[in-house]
């Protein structure tokens, strides 16, 4: 009954954001505002201190990045959001926190890049970046938006990542889906589920910060709680010290890879659309995501046997969804607002089963439906 | 795996009616189009998506912004093909006149869109009223969203006045609520039967 009495919100896709990272807990916000993501810093700034949180505005994003690896340390879920240029300068402290398993979430806003590139302007050329922006083997995950809806959940979600497996979490946005209001019903922050970190319950003297339980997770002790670590972007052992020992950093390495890869049935999320029949079928995320929906309902209508599998989960790459459908279906369009960043992706786990066709847009321009309803239909085999 | 899946059988067909705001940047297009959102999501419970586009300027240059309200959620964001345009000067007459359906309503500021691109025109002169009658120009966008208020019938006014009121800066209520009436009363005289039908207009001819 509350739900019918509540008036829905309209929102930009950025606001929603905003508060996902609130009912998700995020109560530290550090960053620099960038077109298109400026609308989370700006609203964070009368949010967070209002519910007792920590906004601040950085002198720049590397700066941005540290401090939320450092509130996270401290105990504190904490997020940062940029665009093309900022996504750049975190990348090296989004490396320690990798390294260091600090939770916390990082939103791209992706505009048209590179460098400064085409700021008002949608594009979907981070993504490859995102998957290996920061340098060295590393797991990350990856989410993707596509509505104003979605930007509420994928947040939470990207936050209940964030502290299950002790993992940064980048979501990827993009000017449309950022700038485009939608009237959405926001649950109730009680009915929303939001996980936190596991604590040690050890005494100090016992606690391996970085020994992993049967996950591969390890408990996090917050600075101050009288739990001594070191902390350290070097390669490390369980009590955190720096080592270069080859079984430890291959040990260190695989219970990276292992918590994550043990995730994926949680982690890997996609939308199916009339899979069930299909011949053809589409893959798409973030906005162009909407597009392709509108194309593939149209060509339906027409009679064409066509599917839509829209990924939220870009990294790790959800092959075990993807792979059967490849099997299933005699071609794939993959449409980007790039030059083919996660058809490659697709062309990986494809090994030639089925006929992948990019359609890429490197204009400024968003994806039409109409565009891609024309090219669905130039995929039809011949009877 | 984590997937959410809809069948084949679920197709449907979601019914779409399409609104563009167009002028340049500064005449307050953008606001227009969130009230109207506003409207029609918030107050009248209808699927909404607002969009626009608009260049690095703060003034000048080419703005847009669009309202898709539907009873269904909306897939695609944008406009696909509009059932109303509003062109607030002559470039963007020019420019989206094309991406109106044939059945569709064009409406323009009657000053500042002199050349008409068909004779199915709805023609107000916003900029004038709200500079003559209400006192300043700038309101000239909520003349316009009056009319397009009332003339697209996809919202309720009350609801639309509403969602103004709480939009608007604190002192300029009475300024905004004016416009948007003046707006209103414009677009009540005229009547639609009397416009003539597109040429490109599939419909058959009356015999």
């Amino acid at each position: 009954m509350s739900e019918q009495n509540k008036k829905p919100l309209l929102l930009q896709g950025n606001e929603a954001i905003v508060h996902g990272a609130l009912v998700a807990g995020c109560r530290f916000f550090a960053g620099y505002p960038i077109t298109p993501a400026s609308e989370i810093a700006e609203m964070l700034s009368v949010e967070l201190p209002a519910v007792g949180g920590t906004f601040i505005q950085m002198e720049d994003e590397i700066a941005g990045m540290g401090a939320i690896v450092g509130a996270s340390l401290a105990g504190t879920k904490a997020m940062t959001a940029t665009s093309g240029p900022g996504f750049s300068l975190i990348q090296e402290n989004l490396g320690y926190a990798c390294v260091a398993e600090v939770p916390c979430v990082i939103v791209n806003v992706m505009r048209g890049g590179p460098s400064t590139g085409l700021p008002t302007s949608p594009a979907q050329g981070d993504v490859q970046m995102a998957r290996w922006g920061t340098h060295g083997d590393h797991p990350i995950v990856v989410l993707a938006v596509s509505t104003v809806m979605d930007s509420f959940t994928i947040t939470v979600k990207a936050f209940n990542i964030a502290e299950k497996y002790r993992v940064p979490v980048i979501i990827l946005s993009d000017e449309v889906v950022a700038h485009t209001r939608e009237a959405v019903q926001l649950p109730d922050a009680k009915e929303v589920k939001v996980l936190n970190r596991i604590r040690p319950s050890v005494p100090p003297d016992w606690y391996k910060p970085y020994e992993g339980d049967a996950r591969g997770v390890s408990p996090m002790a917050s600075f101050g709680d009288g739990y001594r670590h070191h902390v350290t972007g070097l390669i490390h052992d369980e009590m955190g010290y720096p080592t270069q020992n080859p079984q430890e950093v291959e040990k260190f390495h695989k219970r990276l890879s292992r918590k994550i890869t043990h995730g994926f049935s949680e982690i890997q999320m996609t939308n199916s659309y009339y899979m069930d029949d299909a011949e053809l079928f589409v893959i798409a995320y973030g906005s162009v995501a909407r597009s392709a929906l509108r194309a593939v309902q149209d060509a339906r209508k027409n009679g064409v046997k066509v599917g839509l599998l829209q990924l939220i989960t870009l990294f790790p790459f959800p092959r075990r969804t993807i792979t059967p459908l490849l099997k299933q279906c005699k071609a794939v369009l993959v449409p980007e607002m790039n030059s083919g960043q996660i058809s490659r992706e697709v062309q990986r786990v494809n090994q030639g089963r089925c006929t992948v066709v990019k359609h890429n847009r490197i204009d400024g321009k968003f994806i039409t439906s109409w565009e891609l309803y024309h090219r669905i239909n130039k995929m039809i085999p011949p009877a | 795996m984590n997937t959410a899946s809809m069948k084949t059988e679920q197709l449907e067909t979601p019914d779409r009616y399409e609104i563009r705001f167009s002028g340049s940047g500064g005449q307050g297009l953008i606001t227009a189009a969130v009230v109207f959102a506003e409207a029609a999501g918030v107050y009248d419970g209808h699927q909404v998506c607002q969009t626009q586009s608009y260049g690095p300027e703060a003034r000048g240059g080419k703005s847009k912004a669009e309202v898709v309200i539907s009873s269904q959620p909306i897939d695609y964001p944008k406009a696909i093909e509009l059932d109303m345009l509003l062109a607030m000067n002559q470039a963007a007459c020019d420019a989206y006149f094309f991406d109106l359906k044939s059945n569709g309503l064009l409406v323009v500021d009657s000053d500042l869109v002199e050349q008409h691109p068909t004779s199915r025109i709805i023609s107000i002169p916003f900029t004038a009223i709200a500079k003559e009658e209400i006192g300043r120009e700038l309101v000239a966008n909520m003349v316009a969203l009056g009319a397009i208020g009332y003339l697209s019938g996809q919202v309720n006014l009350d609801n639309l006045e509403k969602a103004l009121l709480a939009r608007v800066p604190k002192g300029t209520e009475k300024m905004n609520s004016k416009a948007l009436g003046r707006g209103i009363e414009e677009a009540a005289k005229i009547d639609l039967d009397l416009l003539p039908r597109s040429a490109m207009s599939d419909e058959d001819d009356e015999v």
